[in-house]
């Protein structure tokens, strides 16, 4: 059986501006497959070239099989798709935009709603509203009922969890989770290096080039160097000393911690304890943690 | 067939929810046709006559007192001679004038026929026709009553009727045509390039696109409602003007209807063309209203004849396909004439639409740009 997305060096530029440089990329079957990278690295260009709404420039997509320049009409039928930006009628009622989604795909509700009948469920006291008057979470619930309702293959979501709160964020991955389990593939674009680890398979993408693309926890062990994790009660000027310390590489404030990495391994927790407490700052903490995406990722932007 | 009938109802929809697509559908028009209606169309009431008799006898004097007891008119100068016709009428009060020749009623008496000649204001055309009709209505009662007496043979006083400044006088029904030609431009072209342009800029035309919907079914899934409701709308300004003015159509109604379908699928593919350049509703909006909207009002002889329009103006105005269309209207509603008059304009509607028709078809895009 092919690949749910083979991806054989696409290019894509819009003017001067280069948004996919030479993208190779497979997707197998039946996989959670995220592509995390910040705003402007091209997710939404990749998906839009996978969804058959933009052509390459150069190169090839093939998805289920099918090129989605020549085999589009066939493809399109296939794939459901959830535009990053909310694209349901904010006039029409939740059970209107279902029902028009449903014909132009050519079925009924009724015919799949075991699919969706999971998350429909969270919004179904609500169908009569209007999507125009449905709070963040629900529109992407409904959303994504709309792209599932006439049960494709393969599922590409841009976006789906930006501007969500965080309960319904963490809802949407585990029906994520179950949409898996009934052999849906899914492709997932995120800003949010902390859902990465909830794909199966991780693509890093930075200004149109895919830097590293593995399991979630296979690029964090690729990490080359010790990490700590360092706090104080004054978090500006940690940072600020630290970067003056001799033996940093790197420091970058994450929350309310200062993630830091030396020039070797050899660096020491003790090392860094001392060399606060001289700077005299206040409830230091030091500790040594993993690697997180995050990290990963900025180390592989500062390597470029 | 199935997909395209869901998304016909879910046009239907978006246009019924929209309290403001309601309002440019159904109330701009009626308020429109009232509105010239009711300014064009004003009571006659004491228009001045001024009488120019060279006669000087009886008869003269009965004709003139009957058409100023009628309260539609009141007596106004009395004129020497013909050089005097100018100067009467342009000092603005006097409407009409009314002429008896010389030896009016020996005429009448000995050929059986003599000719009254009323000259009337015609840069003010509505009070003109209304002035001309009536007193033509009083003549013609007079004559009735010169057949009843005693007196021999058959008279009959007719009247001659010229208009200065405005000889070929237009009907003060002329601007219903030219208002339905507005109003289906307005609605067909300007509604439909703004319910294509507004998927694409709330970002729902990605889905769409994304969609099995093929590029026909979404373009004739916006206009088929549009279709019906642009007809309704015409019908309901024919009828008001036919109700509230007393404008019956002239010649054939399934005639009208048909060129009216004609020319309102003309103005939706010209939408659609406009939708298909623009890229946000306040483009599509200045297009239409600008290249559309603005040329329709002033170089389609709706308000200024054609033939009074600079040479240039009048090159433009060929290629305006509204001007065709309120030759047909004119045609028909008023002056009842058959498909034989108007089938050239009918055929220039015809090319329009199949040159508009083909052209957005081609430009619109099944993928984004």
């Amino acid at each position: 059986m092919n690949k749910a997305i083979e991806s054989i060096k696409v290019s894509k530029r819009f003017g001067e501006v280069v948004a996919l440089d030479n993208v190779s990329l497979e997707v197998n079957r039946n996989e959670i497959f995220g592509l995390i990278g910040p705003d402007g690295a091209g997710k939404t260009t990749l998906f839009r070239i996978i969804t058959t709404l933009l052509l390459p420039d150069k190169g090839s997509m093939m998805v289920l099989g099918l090129d989605t320049h020549k085999q589009y009409r066939e493809l399109r039928k296939r794939i459901g798709y959830m535009p990053g930006r909310f694209s349901l009628y904010q006039d029409l009622t939740v059970e209107e935009n279902l029902s028009f989604y449903a014909t132009v795909y050519g079925t009924t509700v009724r015919q799949n709603f075991e699919l969706i009948a999971d998350i429909y469920s969270h919004i179904e006291p609500f169908k009569k509203r209007l999507a125009g008057q449905l709070s963040g979470g629900m529109k992407q619930k409904l959303a994504l009922s709309c792209a599932l309702i006439h049960k494709p293959e393969i599922l590409v979501l841009d976006e789906p969890t930006t501007g969500v709160d965080a309960v319904s964020r963490k809802e949407f991955w585990e029906m994520l989770k179950k949409l898996k389990e009934k052999g849906i593939t899914i492709l997932v674009s995120t800003p949010y290096m902390d859902e990465a680890s909830l794909c199966d398979r991780v693509a890093l993408i930075q200004g149109g080039k895919i830097m590293d693309v593995d399991t979630p926890r296979r690029i964090t062990e690729k990490f080359p160097r010790r990490i700590f994790h360092v706090s104080s009660d004054e978090m500006h000027r940690l940072i600020r000393d630290l970067h003056q310390f001799a033996k940093t590489d790197s420091v970058f404030a994450f929350g309310r911690y200062v993630h830091f990495t030396g020039i070797d391994d050899e660096v020491e927790t003790s090392e860094l304890d001392k060399y606060l407490s001289d700077q005299k700052h206040t409830n230091v903490l030091v500790e040594e943690i993993g690697p997180g995406i995050e990290d990963v990722f900025i180390n592989l932007m500062g390597q470029q | 067939m199935k997909r395209f009938l869901g998304f016909v109802k879910k046009e239907f929809i978006h246009i019924f929810r929209d309290y403001l697509t309601m309002i440019i559908l159904f109330g701009i028009p009626a308020i429109l046709v009232l509105l010239f209606g009711f300014v064009i169309s004003m009571e006659l009431k004491n228009i001045r006559v001024g009488v120019l008799d060279l006669s000087r006898d009886e008869v003269t004097q009965k004709i003139t007192d009957k058409i100023c007891s009628s309260g539609f008119f009141e007596r106004g100068k009395d004129l020497a001679g013909y050089h005097e016709l100018g100067a009467t009428l342009r000092g603005g009060k006097t409407k009409a004038i009314l002429i008896f020749g010389e030896d009016f009623s020996q005429r009448l008496l000995s050929e059986g026929t003599a000719a009254i000649s009323i000259i009337t204001d015609g840069s003010e055309p509505n009070v003109a026709t209304q002035t001309t009709n009536f007193i033509t209505a009083i003549i013609g009662d007079y004559n009735r009553e010169l057949a009843q007496t005693d007196m021999p043979g058959t008279l009959l006083v007719s009247p001659e009727v010229r208009m200065f400044y405005n000889p070929t006088l237009k009907s003060q029904f002329m601007f219903v045509p030219g208002v339905i030609t507005m109003i289906m431009i307005l609605i067909c072209a300007l509604m439909t390039s703004i319910t294509l342009t507004r998927e694409k800029e709330f970002g729902t035309m990605e889905a769409l696109l994304a969609s099995p919907l093929k590029p026909a079914q979404i373009i004739i899934g916006k206009v088929v409602p549009y279709f019906f409701l642009s007809l309704i709308d015409a019908i309901l300004i024919l009828l008001l003007s036919w109700l509230v003015f007393g404008l019956a159509v002239k010649g054939s109604i399934l005639l009208l209807l048909a060129e009216l379908m004609l020319y309102i699928l003309m103005s939706l593919s010209l939408g659609i063309l406009v939708s298909s350049i623009a890229k946000t509703m306040q483009q599509a909006i200045f297009v239409t209203l600008v290249g559309g909207m603005l040329p329709t009002v002033l170089l389609s002889g709706f308000i200024v004849p054609i033939e009074s329009m600079p040479e240039i103006y009048q090159w433009i105005s060929a290629i305006l396909p509204p001007r065709y269309f309120i030759v047909i209207l004119k045609n028909i509603m008023i002056k009842g004439t058959g498909l034989a008059f108007v089938w050239k304009e009918t055929l220039i509607l015809v090319s329009f639409t199949a040159f508009f028709i083909v052209i957005s078809l081609r430009s619109f895009k099944t993928r984004l740009q």
